[in-house]
């Protein structure tokens, strides 16, 4: 019997369409757009100047905060503007853009291709450097690393988790990063074991990456405080709490971290660049991303510098496809809609999707029959219809009693209604004002 | 025949038992209340909207009685005839307030703002712009989703499907703040209607640079500060790229309007100027000098004419 969670979750046709397609290294353009919002936490702080000439892996954002992070250079070339622009939902953030001029690397970079596997540095000086890396969780959330390594004080990691799940639909490039980087995957999953002082880890991939497991199963052999487990492909699985259930059989409390249940989950493209930080003096510049869909003819996994745009993307796969009616920056499940394709890629961008009118074009909603299948899709156990219901009605302190803030947001309840309700729009907004008031409460 | 009389007995003692228990009770828990709050709160409208600030008629009632004066409550609902029922009631006086009308400032309607996508989402202003800045390049501007006229209890604001700006009735507007509570863009402003419903306003909300705004819309306000020197009586601010008319200090001279390179300022329920060159060449219908609501682009073009 193969290992998943046990509440809930939904079965969508994975559709991984690039699983076979190696990564291919983009080439550099013309110029690159880098948002200073690249994590979750405060954007940070553009220290570049119109005109300042850079080499790859030069600073040119400082960390605004606790929850903040580095964003480097990633091309060479002439700073040709430090401005506001919009980002793929349209809001203004701050950007640098880069005029490129060659490809010219700082030379403490390490760019050969030789696996370094000797961890010289200590725990203190792995943490500084992750954070000067500008390194953040690239499964999505893109949380600042060095803050998800130090547990706060009382708080103590037994296991580090790598997240190979990949539950998303179409997305491969965790896929592909485990078939061609296995050992470097790992090596940074040792560095992060040892930053958090502890001796035993996990990589949770799911059954239908055969060729993925196979390789990582092969390499595992060498590192054996890591061990591969395969878990039953189920979305969402690839959710933090999701993941630490299916492997190690404890639930994150309601409102808890997993530190509470003593692990600590880390993407493998998180390890792979901690890896490339730790040992090869490489910031993180760069991002793999799968540009796929039905409807274009050149579905690929691209090595991008952070900053490319999705229309230059769309240049090199010849223009807007036909068909194409949206346009997903992550997978159709948690991905998030780009409403402006001048926006650029970021650190945690995984997938540039596309998708006709029929895919998503939203049926008309009708009345709820009570068929009881959001609470049966539920990972986390709450019952959609009454929170959609309640939300209507605004009535937030009962929404807090039913557990409003444990949503995920994972659209499992709104995947499988037979209504068309649409569940998640509406939880999603009594969410944030759950959560608004309970922040806006005095502290005991 | 037995058993239908048993049931009619059986329901009547039952029946009677409980009014019996629920006398005593009312009597015996009887709770002393200020006969005039029963008095003052017959006298409102009773439509429990909270536009006073109250959560209902029955608080604003009680506080009304209870307070020594009766600053700090007014009935939008009412108005000034119901305040001055409540204050004769009361005994006491109440300053006569001027006629407030919620004005929806944004006038980027389908001609104005072009659409750069669509949204496919939960047709509500407050879930689409929770997720991005909405289909148009104004990140300031209307959505067009109603979240306001789902609020109204007075069925005073609907969206009107030309424009898709919401359009506000103002006979029926009461200005009890439902909308402008619940527009999650602050569009929606409770303004003083004017003399004769006579009034000027910026029609925008855009606080970004003028650049960036002139390229989202056709008719947003580019914080040029044009109006505010022009206005004689120092009506007009501007902060973040904003023109804002203090409709308290506006003597509706309408210099602004004429002035504003954008048409921004909107001036609503003037009669249409006609030039005297005009009026002797064209009919006498169409000249009827009719208290419209006048766009500035209608203005404009009527400008244009002469």
């Amino acid at each position: 019997m193969l290992k998943t969670f046990h509440i809930g979750g939904v079965h969508p046709n994975d559709n991984k369409i690039t699983a076979d397609a190696p990564i291919e290294v983009f080439p550099i353009l013309d110029k690159v757009y880098i948002s200073m919002a690249q994590h979750l936490g405060a954007p940070a702080t553009p220290v570049v100047a119109k005109g300042d000439k850079v080499k790859v892996g030069d600073v040119i954002g400082e960390p605004a905060g606790f929850i903040s992070g580095y964003v480097h250079a990633s091309v060479s070339g002439t700073v040709t503007a430090v401005e506001p622009m919009k980002d793929l939902a349209g809001k203004l953030v701050m950007h640098v853009v880069i005029a490129v001029e060659g490809d010219e690397w700082r030379p403490e970079i390490d760019r050969s291709s030789d696996i370094v596997r000797d961890i010289k540095l200590s725990k203190e000086e792995i943490l500084d450097k992750i954070k000067l890396s500008g390194i953040v969780g690239l499964g999505g959330a893109t949380f600042p690393t060095h803050v998800k390594l130090s547990p706060p004080p009382g708080k103590k990691a037994e296991f580090l988790i790598l997240n190979g799940a990949e539950c998303e639909p179409y997305v491969t490039a965790d896929d592909r990063i485990m078939r061609e980087q296995s050992e470097q995957i790992f090596i940074g999953g040792k560095i992060m074991l040892k930053a958090l002082g502890i001796e035993r880890g996990f990589v949770g991939i799911e059954e239908n990456k055969k060729a993925a497991i196979a390789q990582m199963k092969e390499t595992g052999k060498k590192y054996p405080e890591l061990e591969v487990i395969i878990l039953k492909k189920k979305y969402p699985q690839g959710g933090e709490k999701q993941l630490i259930e299916a492997i190690t059989g404890r639930r994150v409390p309601s409102l808890g971290l997993p530190i509470d249940v003593g692990v600590v989950v880390q993407n493998v493209g998180t390890a792979l660049a901690v890896y490339e930080a730790i040992q090869k003096n490489k910031p993180l510049v760069e991002s793999v991303v799968t540009v796929t869909g039905q409807c274009i003819s050149q579905q690929r996994n691209l090595s991008l510098r952070v900053g490319t745009s999705f229309s230059q993307i769309l240049d090199a796969i010849g223009g807007i496809p036909k068909d194409a009616a949206k346009f997903i920056s992550g997978g159709p499940m948690m991905g998030k809609a780009v409403s402006n394709i001048d926006a650029s890629v970021l650190k945690g961008t995984s997938a540039f999707l596309m998708l006709t009118e029929e895919q998503t074009k939203r049926k008309e909603e009708i009345n709820c029959v009570r068929c009881a299948k959001c609470i049966e899709a539920c990972p986390m156990g709450l019952e959609p219809w009454l929170l959609n219901k309640l939300s209507r009605a605004r009535r937030y302190d009962d929404l807090e009693k039913e557990k409003i803030y444990d949503c995920i947001e994972c659209g499992c309840c709104l995947y499988t209604c037979p209504s068309n309700i649409p569940l998640l729009d509406i939880i999603r907004i009594s969410k944030a004002e759950v959560t608004r008031i309970m922040r806006s409460r005095p502290k005991k | 025949m037995s058993i239908v009389l048993f049931t009619i007995i059986c329901l009547s003692v039952i029946g009677l038992l409980l009014a019996i228990i629920l006398y005593v009770v009312s009597k015996k828990f009887h709770v002393e209340e200020d006969p005039r709050i029963e008095i003052v709160e017959a006298l409102l409208p009773g439509a429990n909207c909270g536009g006073c600030g109250f959560t209902g008629c029955h608080a604003f009632a009680q506080s009304a009685v209870e307070s020594p004066s009766l600053d700090g409550h007014f009935c939008p609902v009412g108005g000034n005839d119901t305040m001055a029922k409540v204050a004769s009631a009361l005994g006491q006086e109440v300053k006569v307030q001027q006629k407030m009308v919620a004005v929806v400032r944004c006038n980027g309607t389908f001609d104005n703002r072009e659409k750069s996508n669509y949204f496919d989402g939960y047709k509500s202003c407050k879930v689409a712009l929770s997720l991005y800045a909405g289909e148009t390049n104004c990140r300031y501007g209307c959505a067009g989703f109603g979240d306001c006229v789902e609020v109204c209890a007075f069925d005073a604001i609907h969206v009107d499907p030309k424009t898709g700006i919401p359009e506000v009735d103002q006979d029926k507007c009461t200005a009890c703040g439902a909308c402008v509570k619940a527009c999650p863009q602050s569009l929606i402003e409770l303004r003083a209607a004017g003399p004769k419903n006579r009034r000027v306003c910026v029609s925008c909300r855009n606080m970004d640079k003028g650049a960036l705004t002139r390229k989202a819309c056709k008719v947003g306000c580019i914080g040029c500060g044009k109006c505010a020197k022009v206005c004689p009586f120092g009506a007009i601010k501007i902060e973040n790229n904003l023109a804002y008319i203090d409709f308290n200090l506006c003597k509706l001279c309408k210099k602004c309007v004429d002035e504003c390179p954008t048409g921004a300022i909107e001036a609503v329920n003037f009669p249409i100027k006609v030039p005297k060159s005009a009026t002797t060449l064209e009919t006498p219908q169409t000249q009827a000098p009719q208290p419209k609501v006048a766009t500035p682009i209608e203005q404009k073009e009527n400008n244009s004419k002469e």
